[in-house]
């Protein structure tokens, strides 16, 4: 037998009896981080490819959803913190060994930037718009001269936002299920691949679409081998990442886990593509569709199986 | 330089609470919250039943990954090795409460994340934690481990001790008798 039990009652609120400091608006950040790091990655990855002719969704309108998209999850970011007033306290230090700190200051370079390089584009995504202040006229000017570099600055920083996503969780070696390399690029992949869905969704044009559904495809499977060596990396470890493991083996997060993630987002996606590359025609609206809601739950749970996973107190009931 | 830890003794604590107590007084522990607490865990089969009653409390790590997740410096070491947060540059992110393996922090409701501070404030004074003070048994050893001749530094070098959940690699400073 072995039993414990907190006998002077501890019942701290967000702690007991199972951890829930983070409640939805952690995994909302997260997974619209993701999804901007990857639209963001493509649209500069195919402008530089000289692509911005063919691929005009993913080079042109899809980054001009993503300052919306950042400023939700930074929205999210800020509705978490039981300290609000301090918020700018952030940035008044760069602390490298907090991923919160460099991440919040990588997403103070990315949001202007995203911003800027939108604005290079709303001439040709909007063609009737016109700009009525001069001076803000010249600067969208003189951004497009700029466009090779931010391009450049775009590919970086979207690859460390996509990684960050994933680090900020892995770097809690407190959380067992937290606690493995495999989340930074497990989420800068997912991150990419609900981009990608992001640009099926909206793409009218029929060779921008086969693009992209061959890179969700490529991604997928990725993302799913990823998955398996995330659990074996786990079963291959110490007794609390064993039972981490569990949770999603048999314990309470099989079923959700499987199902909606691996199955509807991941494997369902990934057939349905096959089959359109085959011929057969699926609308692409369902796979991108299930692909950015596999994503969005994968984070909700992880982000909850995490805070569920413990070193201590293992045997109290 | 000090560098503060306490020591537990197992064989006499009878998990009365009193340190419990004694800190949500001294320290003004809102309501429903607690700074420290009684660990009860029982081993083997009947009869030959082990029952280990613990006092436990954050263990003022010396590698603590409390401090190194927090993005502003609110979480930080004071000289002496405790670990502190300072209310006015915590933003109350929570990310030093997920990356505490020992679950020894809260959201203290004005929105700052609060813990056990080894009672500094005492300490600073002279006197013991109000934990330690209070203690019926006397189970609990407070003292400076860089000074060879404190009682604890000799209890330490005398008594067969553990700390808790050392694989979790953050060189834990509350000792436990055993
Ligand atoms: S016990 Fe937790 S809160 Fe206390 S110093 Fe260690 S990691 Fe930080
Ligand atoms: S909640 Fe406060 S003390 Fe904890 S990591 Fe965030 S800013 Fe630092």
């Amino acid at each position: 037998m072995h039993e414990i039990t907190i006998t002077s009652g501890r019942m701290n609120h967000g702690i007991d009896p199972v951890l829930h400091a983070w409640g939805w608006e952690i995994p909302v950040y997260l997974f619209l981080g993701g999804l901007a790091a990857g639209l963001l990655f493509f649209s500069a990855y195919f402008y530089l490819k000289g692509k911005d002719k063919t691929f005009i969704t993913a080079v042109k309108t899809a980054p001009m959803f993503v300052p919306l998209l950042l400023a939700i999850g930074l929205g999210a970011l800020f509705l978490d913190l039981s300290h609000k007033l301090y918020f700018w306290r952030l940035y008044t230090t760069i602390r490298l060994e907090s991923p919160m700190s460099w991440g919040a200051w990588t997403l103070l370079l990315i949001f202007p930037l995203s911003i800027f390089w939108s604005a290079t584009f709303l001439k040709d995504v909007f063609p009737r718009w016109e700009c009525k202040i001069p001076m803000l006229g010249r600067f969208i000017e003189w951004l497009k001269e700029q466009r090779t570099w931010m391009a450049y600055g775009l590919i970086i920083l979207s690859a460390v936002l996509g990684m960050y996503t994933g680090i900020l969780l892995s770097a809690f070696n407190a959380r067992p299920f937290w606690n493995t390399s495999i989340l930074g690029p497990l989420f800068l992949i997912s991150g990419f691949s609900t981009g990608a869905a992001f640009i099926l969704l909206m793409s009218k044009d029929a060779e921008e679409r086969r693009m992209f559904s061959r890179i969700d495809m490529v991604l997928i499977a990725i993302e799913l081998f990823l998955i398996v060596h995330l659990f074996m990396g786990f079963l291959a470890s110490t007794e609390v990442h064993i039972e981490a493991a569990h949770l999603f083996l048999g314990g309470p997060y099989t079923a959700v886990f499987w199902t909606l993630v691996a199955g509807l987002g991941l494997i369902v996606p990934l057939l349905a593509e096959l089959m359109e590359l085959r011929g057969l025609h699926v609308p692409v609206q369902i796979p991108a569709l299930l692909v950015l809601l596999g994503g969005l739950i994968l984070r909700f749970i992880v982000v909850d199986a995490g805070q569920s996973s413990r070193w201590l107190y293992k045997f109290m009931q | 330089m000090a560098r503060y830890a306490m020591a537990i003794d197992t064989k006499r604590c009878v998990g009365c609470s009193d340190c419990v107590a004694a800190c949500q007084t001294e320290n003004n522990v809102p309501v429903g919250f607690c700074r420290d607490w009684i660990v009860e865990e029982m081993h083997g089969q009947y009869p030959t039943l082990d029952l280990e009653i613990r006092s436990e409390r954050c263990n003022h790590c010396a590698d603590s990954p409390c401090v190194r997740s927090c993005p502003t410096g609110a979480s930080h070491y004071e000289e002496g090795g405790f670990v502190l947060v300072t209310a006015e540059e915590c933003i109350g992110c929570k990310a030093c409460i997920v990356s505490c393996p020992y679950d020894a922090r809260y959201v203290h409701p004005e929105g700052y994340v609060d813990k056990c501070t080894f009672c500094i404030h005492r300490v600073k004074e002279g006197q013991d934690p109000a934990c330690v003070s209070v203690c019926p048994t006397h189970a609990f050893i407070f003292g400076d481990l860089e000074d060879t001749n404190s009682e604890i530094s000799k209890v330490l070098r005398s008594r067969k001790n553990k700390t808790l959940i050392p694989e979790a690699g953050t060189k834990p400073h509350i000792f436990y008798l055993i």
